[in-house]
């Protein structure tokens, strides 16, 4: 039978950490993101892995980067302030096309704001936080049992497109103890980035493949390659003509752009009728749906749509949610002052309504704060 | 036999167009020789060896050379490096950076590494100014010495770095010049050698910035005046401090045993192994 655990969001992320196959963690203690350096810290070596608490975040993403270099499967974990200090290097890890996962429980904020309240202010900073043009990966999860398997799709999805993938959660959730269902080990996928087969002096670390995808070398295995944070041409040496600048950034844009369907989850509910549709991801996503169950009830057409996958943004597949002729509204609902909104509008056909439910008080928002605005603009 | 430079060559990169992207005579391609030629000694297998860097002048020598490389950013090499090194423990991690990328912007994560006496070789390239962004003071730049941004002198103290890798915990502390090739060479072979943290302070010139702004001549008048300032730490210990006023000390000043950070992990993975 399935083993049946209570536990805290934050302790399910160290659980999907090693499901997902984690040897490498470097993090710098931040609330309320601590328990998971703290349950990796006692787990990990365990198991053969490495933990290293760092002397603050700038090194915990650098040191996570030279790990996944060296051929390790890679996470840190931090909050707001800490995540703005990770851009640096993300950003980096971006170009170098190194697989890591960043863990972002969001509390409020600007600055050190609100260490121990919810909110899901640094949306915009996980699409948009380091420097330069990159595409980022973001994945929410509703729940405790859900942040475990979005934990390991997170560095599956790293590993796959040789890329830093953020795992956001919110504070409540980081917190929450809920009951849950343990995957049976051998149960969920684990991917493993592809490693080169050519001769070592043929090898491309960077090669613009027609996939898009290059295989990954580890250092000290026979593949004596260079990676560097300057725009670089295929073999990794820097370059500055227009013409591979351009090649080199349209393969990151491409590389994740084109399997958008692929890594976009999208859950909807109720949406085929729908007059008015409730938008909401994270912690949100639950009191949304409570909402709309109670508007039907009330015989009211509402539908739910949750953003598992945040960034990128499918617009095709939003297109086609959005796109029945009985939609009139949609609202997405979101703990800070209109952040997802933006990119909702975006994707949105004309016809329909726009709305934000923002609060940023740092309380939850509640089912019948949703179910107010739902009658309120129906 | 091979000439000291075709060795260096032996190690260079087929496919990294040259030329380099420094300045001639600058001191940073003689500090490479020393690194290759200490690798050369050792025996050292390539694929077992890492080199990082962050962002200066001095960080830009990885590329040139034929082992695994990690260019990364501005200050923060040892931080990669210690994920490199944790990740694959056998592997010979050196650092290659600048004052200012060690000292400055990292110097946090200098004083850590040598805290942790994780095993990775250090070697700042000190020229006593930034190099690469055009000639500002940095934290080796002397008292009163001009730079872009000290046009009135600079009004803050050096760091000594001998002193800093000693008190923050590092178990091998050297420092040589680019004058002192042979000597340099030795000390960058000991420094990899040592199980532990290595720190060595590889003096050199940036006549094309220090140089022009303090009136300290070109590459050759600048590497001639480290052979008149330098004496060696063994000769200093016998002479009065009035004779070492202004003069800079050569050779190892640090060479200790103590656990290493990496052993210690291993240890505890082994401990744990079966619980
Ligand atoms: C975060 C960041 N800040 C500033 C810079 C600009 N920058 C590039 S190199 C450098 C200083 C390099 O000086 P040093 O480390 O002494 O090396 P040198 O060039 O003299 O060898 C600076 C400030 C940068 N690249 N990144
Ligand atoms: S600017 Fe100075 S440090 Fe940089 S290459 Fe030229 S001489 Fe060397």
């Amino acid at each position: 039978m399935a083993e049946v655990r209570l536990l805290q969001g934050n302790e399910a992320v160290v659980e999907g950490a090693l499901i997902g196959g984690l040897t490498f963690f470097a993090g710098y203690p931040i609330t309320p993101s601590t328990e998971v350096a703290e349950g990796l810290a006692r787990r990990l070596p365990k198991v053969g892995g490495k933990f290293i608490q760092m002397e603050d975040e700038i090194a915990s993403m650098a040191a996570i980067i030279g790990a996944s270099c060296a051929g390790a499967k890679t996470m840190t974990a931090t909050s707001g302030p800490g995540f703005s200090l990770m851009q640096e290097n993300l950003g980096y890890a971006y170009i170098a096309e190194v697989p890591c996962v960043v863990v972002n429980v969001q509390r409020g904020g600007p600055s050190t704001g609100l260490p121990t309240k919810v909110s899901q202010a640094d949306t915009m900073q996980a699409r948009w936080g380091t420097h330069g043009d990159y595409v980022a990966i973001a994945v929410a999860p509703q729940s405790v049992e859900e942040t475990i398997r979005l934990t390991v799709r997170a560095m599956n999805l790293a590993e796959d497109y040789r890329t830093p993938v953020i795992l956001l959660l919110d504070e409540v959730l980081g917190h929450m103890r809920e009951k849950v269902v343990m995957p049976d080990p051998g149960a969920i996928k684990i991917i493993d980035r592809v490693k080169p087969t050519v001769p070592a002096n043929w090898y491309k670390p960077f090669e613009i493949t027609p996939s898009f995808k290059s295989p990954m070398a580890a250092f000290g295995e026979g593949y004596r390659f260079h990676v560097t944070g300057l725009t670089h041409n295929e073999e990794g040496f820097p370059i500055s003509d227009p013409k591979r600048t351009f090649d080199k950034l349209n393969k990151l844009h491409n590389k994740i752009m084109r399997y958008v369907d692929e890594i976009c989850e999208i859950e909807t509910d109720g949406m085929a009728d729908a007059h008015v549709a409730v938008v909401a991801y994270g912690s949100v996503a639950r009191a949304a749906k409570q909402a709309v169950m109670m508007a039907r009830h009330r015989r009211m057409k509402v539908g739910q749509v949750r953003p598992i996958t945040i960034w990128p943004t499918n617009e095709k597949k939003y297109h086609e949610i959005f796109g029945s002729k009985s939609l009139e509204v949609i609202i997405v609902a979101e703990l800070n002052q209109g952040q997802y909104v933006t990119e909702i509008e975006r994707v949105a056909p004309k016809h329909v309504k726009v709305v934000s439910l923002a609060r940023f008080d740092s309380e939850l928002i509640t089912p019948d704060q949703i179910l107010e605005k739902i009658k309120e603009v129906r | 036999m091979l000439q000291k430079s075709d060795v260096v060559h032996q190690y260079l990169r087929p496919k990294k167009a040259f030329p380099n992207v420094w300045c001639p005579g600058c001191g940073i391609g003689i500090v490479m020789g020393c690194l290759v030629r200490a690798i050369d000694t050792l025996q050292l297998n390539r694929d077992d060896v890492c080199l990082v860097s962050g962002i200066g002048c001095s960080s830009r020598m990885p590329a040139y050379l034929d082992f695994n490389t990690l260019h990364t950013t501005h200050g923060r090499a040892l931080a990669f490096a210690t994920g490199v090194k944790l990740a694959k423990p056998h592997m010979k991690v050196i650092v290659i950076t600048g004052d200012g990328d060690a000292l400055a912007i990292g110097g946090n994560h200098f004083i850590h590494s040598a805290r942790r006496n994780i095993d990775i070789t250090t070697i700042v390239i000190n020229n006593m100014i930034y190099g690469m962004t055009g000639g500002q003071f940095s934290p080796t730049t002397p008292a009163d010495s001009y730079a872009t941004t000290s046009p009135y002198g600079n009004k803050e103290n050096n760091f000594d770095i001998p002193k800093l890798a000693m008190g923050a915990g590092a178990t091998y502390v050297a420092r040589g010049t680019v004058y002192h090739v042979n000597q340099l060479d030795e000390l960058i072979e000991q420094a990899i050698a040592k199980r532990g943290f290595s720190v060595v302070e590889a003096f050199s010139n940036c006549h094309t910035y220090y140089g022009r702004l303090n009136r300290a001549g070109d590459a050759v008048k600048m590497i001639e005046d480290m052979k008149k300032n330098v004496i060696p730490l063994k000769a200093a210990a016998k002479l009065p401090p009035e004779k070492l006023e202004g003069k800079m000390l050569t050779g190892v000043f640090l060479d200790l045993e103590k656990p290493e950070y990496c052993d210690r992990y291993q240890e505890l993975i082994d401990s744990l192994k079966g619980k």
